[in-house]
């Protein structure tokens, strides 16, 4: 559905996409995770042909992104972090003007704007103001908007940003709902349990691809051991053991310690000191499963850090 | 210094036509204290932290920052506090180097301070490559970490800071709220409202909005103790099919994904045998099944779903 090969974007001296192949299967759901500024927006933007790369090319359902950017068009739905809708139409226009974009017309959009309608749960609302909906039903019906016309394959540029954890949720199922129905779907996150929801992950760094894998085979392929540490002083210790010996990362997780240990027995007694100095002993560290974000912290880390200019 | 607590509301009440966003509020915000804002969308999460920072007047009702009102005195109440707003005004053709000291002027930083804070700035955004690149020209995410260093550049008795972590990546949210804890050893009282549960639990004392009201108002730890029904957390083959089984089970009171796992609310004396045994008739391979203890997530999803089948 997708298929992108050495796809580069360039702003000036500054390579924000850096020969960047991938293939994405049809019905799948693909999330991009990456530190901000890795270039997750710019590969959409170039996949939906709103951006010409600097060199490779992408083809997307079947079509070019630069030869035949203008029918991608009507191929693709896009959903972007700052909801398309205008604010001050009504939930009815918004849809009707969709419509109109996207060439859809007569009993089939009468259809489609039904099931819009129930998608964003807005039935019996559709005279409202779009700018006065909550954010979790505007972006539902920025959602049903983007794939009025059943597109193929949807983009989703961080589209719960700022969601509640159940509007989350809610979206996350409709999300499943029209990969069911065979949409390829396309999004990128910062939240990691939203990143557990896809089949297939690609870790973006620096322009680069640095991890593609199923949620389960990238956890499994984490080689580093890490303990979750209760202590009442969780932002004083995370602190003290940076740089401890032992220690290769200490961060919060909640109100724990995730503590990644290079070597377990002098890990153990920097933590030890560590405690020390808040009067705690160290009543046992529990060894834990990689979560999502210990993965894309230490891939991320260990790729030299987050973006450099 | 003012001696009471740094914010006292006390019946702050906001209504916009005919919404009541913000129904009678009351409680304090101790000096010095973590505090964190939860709720779900139109909560008034941000109408609150608005009146709090002297930009909103109240329809009825009053806060007391730093002793001052903000009813009848919000003019005076901004020396006193730094406020970062969901969209905050960056100048988009400055660079982000000029943004920062724009504020830093703004906000009287003396000139001897201001090194020392911007390598802390620059550690946990890591926009020091960039400084010299404008405003305008950054990503979604970098622009919120560039507000964010606005408003930290100026260390103000009351920091009062709405959604810092939207759109912001995982490293990054880390780096800060290290920053947002060391500020508060420092003495400064933070009111932050996120709609990350993993941050709220690092706060001292969390109140969960819905529609205006205070839902719940404790440190996260009585929060999750006060969540006394028999939660499990179950990995299965297919998680959002075996949710949906769930659900129809007549012991499970609600079920929910989280990442890869369901967490469900079994009704007391339920037990885990019938639900796996249920699950692996519709044909789901059940992984992994024990009782967890609630997450502050746990509580917010459970709180706010009990209010609104009750509306």
């Amino acid at each position: 559905m997708i298929e992108a090969v050495e796809l580069t974007r360039r702003f000036g001296d500054f390579t924000a996409v850096d020969r960047v192949s991938f293939t994405v299967q049809a019905g799948e759901v693909f999330g991009f995770l990456g530190p901000n500024g890795a270039g997750k927006t710019t590969t959409i933007r170039m996949l939906i042909g709103l951006l010409a790369p600097t060199a490779g090319s992408a083809r997307v359902a079947g079509l070019d992104v630069v030869a035949d950017r203008a029918e991608l068009r009507t191929r693709i739905g896009y959903m972007s972090q700052k909801f398309s809708l205008y604010g001050d139409l009504t939930v009815a226009e918004n849809i009707e003007l969709y419509g109109g974009l996207y060439g859809v017309h007569g009993d089939r959009f009468e259809q489609r704007r039904d099931w819009v309608l129930a998608l964003a749960g807005l039935k019996g609302d559709e005279r409202q103001p779009a700018a006065e909906l909550p954010l979790g039903y505007k972006q539902r019906l920025a959602l049903g908007c983007a794939v009025l016309h059943e597109p193929p394959i949807l983009f989703l540029d961080e589209p719960t940003s700022g969601v509640d954890p159940l509007a989350r949720r809610a979206f996350w199922d409709l999300i499943d709902t029209l990969a069911r129905a065979g949409t390829t779907v396309l999004v990128s996150t910062h939240y990691m349990e939203e990143a557990e929801y896809c089949h297939r992950l690609a870790l973006m760094n620096r322009g680069r691809l640095i991890a593609l894998d199923t949620p389960a085979r990238l956890r499994a392929a984490y080689d580093r051991p890490i303990f979750s540490l209760e202590t009442g002083h969780a932002p004083r210790v995370v602190e003290a053991l940076a740089g401890a010996p032992g220690i290769e990362d200490a961060a919060m997780f909640g109100r724990a310690v995730h503590i990644v240990a290079g070597d377990v027995t002098a890990a153990a007694s920097s933590v030890r000191a560590a405690l020390s100095g808040h009067g705690e002993e160290l009543r046992g560290l529990e060894r834990v499963e990689a979560s999502l974000e210990d993965v894309f912290v230490g891939l991320v880390r260990r790729e030299g850090g987050a973006v450099e200019g | 210094m003012h001696s009471g607590p740094a914010v006292e509301i006390r019946g702050l009440t906001r209504r916009f036509g005919d919404t009541l966003a913000v129904d009678a509020l009351s409680f304090d915000v101790r000096r010095g204290e973590l505090f964190g804002i939860v709720g779900p969308d139109g909560a008034g999460k941000t109408t609150t932290l608005r009146m709090l920072a002297g930009v909103l007047p109240p329809s009825s009702g009053d806060a007391h920052v730093e002793g001052i009102s903000i009813a009848s005195q919000p003019e005076r109440v901004k020396p006193h506090i730094a406020y970062m707003a969901q969209r905050f005004g960056l100048y988009e053709d400055l660079t982000v180097r000029e943004n920062i000291e724009f504020y830093a002027d703004l906000y009287r930083v003396p000139k001897r301070e201001r090194p020392n804070r911007l390598q802390r700035l620059w550690r946990f955004s890591r926009l020091e490559p960039f400084q010299h690149r404008l405003a305008g020209q950054l990503s979604g995410g970098m622009k919120q970490k560039l507000s964010l260093c606005c408003s930290l550049i100026h260390h103000p008795a009351v920091l009062l800071l709405d959604e810092p972590t939207f759109g912001v990546d995982p490293i990054s949210r880390r780096d800060l709220w290290l920053i947002l804890h060391e500020m508060v050893a420092e003495g400064t009282t933070v009111v932050v409202s996120t709609s990350y549960l993993d941050e709220a639990e690092r706060c001292d004392r969390v109140a969960l909005l819905d529609r205006g009201r205070t839902l719940a108002l404790d440190s996260p730890t009585a929060l999750q103790r006060s969540f006394s029904a028999p939660l499990v957390a179950i990995r299965a083959s297919e998680p959002r099919r075996a949710r949906d089984v769930l659900r129809a089970q007549p012991v499970v009171r609600s079920a929910v994904l989280f990442g890869e796992s369901v967490h469900a609310v079994l009704a007391d004396g339920a037990d885990l045998a019938s639900l796996t045994e249920a699950l692996g008739a519709a044909g789901i391979d059940v992984l992994d099944a024990h009782p967890i203890r609630a997450s502050l997530e746990d509580v917010f999803i459970d709180r706010v779903s009990r209010q609104e089948r009750a509306a």
